[in-house]
């Protein structure tokens, strides 16, 4: 949007919000929103406590290892599934059912399998992030040019090479852009299981502050979690830019 | 680059220095028209008079801006800086009196040939009884008598663009301006619309300005060429090339003054080339 | 992002007789793929159930036979019509407030300015953690719920009501203003007839999240329908009861989304439709 001439920034809306926020807060309306300011000043508060930092630790490795897996069986999986039709037509229906499922119904037989612990948070984490990085990797080796594998065979390539010479770094933007989604849903998978474990990491914190009523702390806590999601996402969507750099031309 | 260059003996008697170009009754008369995006200049003060009843095409290679220029003859794109007048007039949005044909063939892919075709007619808020009459008969004359209820979808390109045209001719506006119309649109059935259209110009008694690339499509229907060339996009040249249409069609593409025209076009054109 | 794969590619006929038994296949070919793929899963879980790999792994058939009991004595029945109640009200509420909110943002760059970072934001960020705040307002009741539905629906159908919005056809509202058509006739006659089919699976999109937040809190805030039943079995240690509800809903999100998808591909795109 531009005013006066000068052209506004879309995420400046966000202060806006902020400010509207504030005056809400100030006015005493609901206890449930306390003014922005007594938000940061407790976020800043909370960073600096010992559980905060243990749950934040608790939190990132659930979510590294769950994310880990999600790309280490997802890709392949996807990568087998664009390339072999068995395998597609075996594996399809079921990555379709649970890329839309309602996985939050899943975490309790989870927790029973799993325990009340952090090897749950890593399977709903897994379970989160793995179905859209299996489509996309899928879409990505699918749309890889006839003519380019082509081309590679009769200038005498092997098939391995051409795995990964031709196909997987075509599909790399596809791949890169499943990742990204696969952050998302991650995050909300990780926030999600350790909710309704509600004994380990954020999900203990939550439970805590929304139990005392501690709204300062558990908007802080939120609005943490929201940055961290809406950081990763951009650190994601900036190596997808760099790859499509090349890919704009295909 | 400017008319010098395409300076020949043989086309002497066909050339015109642009600014002089005054005909008694311009249907569209295009003055100082300045297009820029930005920092990069687009059209560069054009002036040009389009004679009613004729049909004039606006050639040139890709980034002359003769699209641009289309568009803001149809008052869809806002120049600059200069003014279009239509019918003595000077207009600044989109009018009655013009009619646009779009390179993509812009059809509602919701709504049957039927609706499409009477689409401007529905905005005029005209009755359906009487807008599908109009509407059927540019359709038969278009050639697609048997296709009112089907969708874009089940068309060929060429079909679509039938409907794209019949769609234009059924608000009765004094001017048609096609953008490319044919680009999307197979070589055979390409020529046979260059046939169609020359029937339809005859028919019709309307004024057309039309915008290609093709170098032989513009000989083929045009009555008048302007030539332009690009970065910033200027007149170059205007060409009338004089061509018997009396004759069938496959005589005049064999015709020497049809070839030599085409010759001309190319040879003034070919340093804009990769 | 859930595409029903359809690609059951055919090889081409070699002559006009095998035409026709090559094209039978291949349309049996994509049933036949389901029934295997099905069997194969079951199957699996089924020798997984009887090694066990756990005290709490139902085998297939027990959980499939814990299903049936279930429907027959009515739990099961009761228990949906209590889940689906805010899922429908909350997906119908999302679905005209964020349609609306994300038509005016696609038609306004001053809305979207203000409105398209918050629902990115939304979109983007984990909004389960917000779920239990609703209890502290509206109590564990079918507001609660269906707020909870809402907070999870509502920004994905904005977001792509905002895209289909702005993704229309440029040349096609070219073409209305050419035809002097009005702002109102742009927008009734061009702009939403174009995005719809793009406003439909932001629908469709809305009504996964809406599966998604109904089941958060049932589990999280206010044990009632699927959610109970699912709570109450896992504290009897009732495992084949609890997975056979587990599975319900997940059975009943998945052919509803399908439902939705064959609608959008065989009502709302014509033109990709198959002739």
């Amino acid at each position: 949007m531009t005013l006066f001439g000068y052209r506004i920034p879309m995420m400046a809306s966000l202060l806006v919000w902020a400010l509207v926020w504030e005056i809400v807060g100030r006015l005493d309306v609901i206890f449930l929103i306390p003014p922005m300011t007594a938000i940061i000043a407790a976020g800043i508060d909370l960073v600096q406590t010992a559980s905060w930092q243990n749950a934040t630790l608790v939190t990132i490795r659930s979510f590294i290892i769950g994310m880990a897996l999600a790309i280490g069986v997802g890709v392949p999986l996807g990568v087998m599934m664009g390339r072999v039709k068995i395998i597609d037509n075996i594996f399809g229906l079921w990555v379709n059912i649970f890329v839309s499922a309602p996985l939050s119904a899943l975490v309790p037989v989870l927790m029973i399998l799993f325990g009340m612990g952090e090897a749950t948070i890593v399977v709903t984490v897994f379970l989160f992030a793995v179905w859209i990085i299996v489509l996309d990797a899928r879409a990505g080796v699918m749309q890889v040019p006839t003519s380019l594998i082509e081309m590679a065979r009769s200038y005498g390539a092997s098939q391995p090479t051409i795995m990964r010479k031709i196909i997987l770094v075509s599909a790399l933007p596809e791949i890169l852009a499943g990742v990204r989604i696969g952050v998302i849903r991650g995050v909300k998978g990780v926030v999600i299981g350790q909710i309704l474990v509600a004994i380990i990491g954020y999900g203990e914190l939550f439970e805590l502050y929304s139990r005392s009523f501690d709204m300062e702390r558990f908007w802080a806590l939120t609005m943490v979690l929201f940055a961290a999601a809406m950081v990763l996402s951009a650190i994601v969507e900036n190596a997808e830019k760099r790859i499509e750099y090349y890919a704009g031309a295909r | 680059m400017n008319a010098a260059a395409l300076a020949n003996p043989a086309l002497a008697k066909d050339e015109f220095d642009p600014a002089s170009i005054v005909t008694n009754d311009p249907v569209v008369r295009v003055e100082a028209i300045s297009k820029h995006y930005g920092a990069t200049e687009a059209l560069r003060s054009i002036d040009l008079q389009f004679e009613r009843g004729k049909l004039t095409t606006l050639l040139g290679p890709s980034g002359c801006g003769k699209t641009t220029l289309l568009k803001i003859i149809a008052g869809l794109v806002p120049a600059t800086s200069g003014r279009i007048v239509v019918n003595g007039r000077a207009v600044t949005g989109p009018g009655p009196e013009r009619a646009f044909v779009f390179q993509d063939f812009a059809l509602m892919p919701w709504a049957t040939v039927m609706r499409n075709v009477a689409f401007g007619l529905e905005l005029k808020g005209r009755g359906a009884t009487e807008r599908n009459r109009i509407a059927r008969h540019y359709i038969e004359e278009v050639g697609l008598q048997g296709f009112e209820d089907k969708y874009p979808h089940e068309l060929s390109g060429g079909m679509r663009q039938r409907v794209g045209i019949a769609r234009a001719f059924s608000v009765n506006a004094d001017v048609l301006l096609l953008d490319e119309p044919f680009s999307a649109v197979d070589e055979q059935n390409r020529r046979k619309f260059q046939e169609d259209l020359l029937r339809l110009v005859e028919m019709e008694r309307k004024s057309f300005i039309f915008v290609t690339h093709s170098i032989e499509e513009a000989v083929y229907v045009s009555d008048r060429i302007v030539l332009l060339s690009p970065r910033p996009g200027r007149v170059s040249n205007v060409i009338e090339p004089r061509i018997d249409r009396t004759a069938n069609p496959d005589d005049i593409r064999r015709d020497p003054g049809y070839l030599d025209v085409v010759e001309e076009i190319w040879q003034g054109l070919r340093h804009y080339a990769e | 992002m859930s595409v029903m794969s359809d690609d059951t590619s055919v090889a081409p006929p070699a002559g006009a007789t095998r035409m026709q038994s090559l094209r039978l296949f291949a349309e049996r070919r994509r049933s036949f793929w389901v029934v295997l793929s099905l069997l194969a899963l079951f199957t699996a879980w089924e020798i997984a159930g009887r090694i066990p790999i756990s005290f709490a792994f139902p085998t297939f058939l027990d959980t499939l036979a814990a299903f049936f009991e279930m429907v027959g004595d009515g739990t099961m029945i009761r228990a949906f019509f209590l889940t689906l109640q805010p899922l429908v009200l909350g997906v119908a509420i999302s679905a005209l407030l964020g349609i609306g909110i994300g038509i005016a943002m696609g038609l306004s760059d001053k809305l979207e300015w203000l409105f398209a970072p918050v629902f990115i934001v939304l979109q983007a960020a984990p909004m389960a953690a917000l779920v239990p705040l609703v209890t502290f307002v509206y109590g564990i009741g079918l507001v609660a719920k269906t707020l909870a539905v809402i907070m999870l629906a509502l920004p994905v159908i904005v977001l792509n009501s905002y895209k289909a919005v702005r993704h229309v056809n440029p040349s096609l509202v070219d073409m209305c203003r050419s035809f002097q058509g009005s702002r109102r006739q742009q927008i009734f006659r061009i702009i939403i007839p174009d995005a719809s089919p793009v406003l439909f699976a932001g629908l469709r999109l809305g009504v996964a999240a809406g599966f998604i937040g109904v089941m958060l809190a049932e589990l999280l805030i206010t044990p009632t329908g699927i959610g109970d039943l699912i709570t109450y079995h896992r504290s009897v240690a009732n495992y084949a009861h609890m997975y056979a509800a587990v599975a319900a809903i997940i059975a009943a999100s998945t052919v509803t989304l399908a439902l939705l998808q064959w609608f959008e591909t065989n009502v709302m795109r014509p033109e990709k439709r198959r002739s």
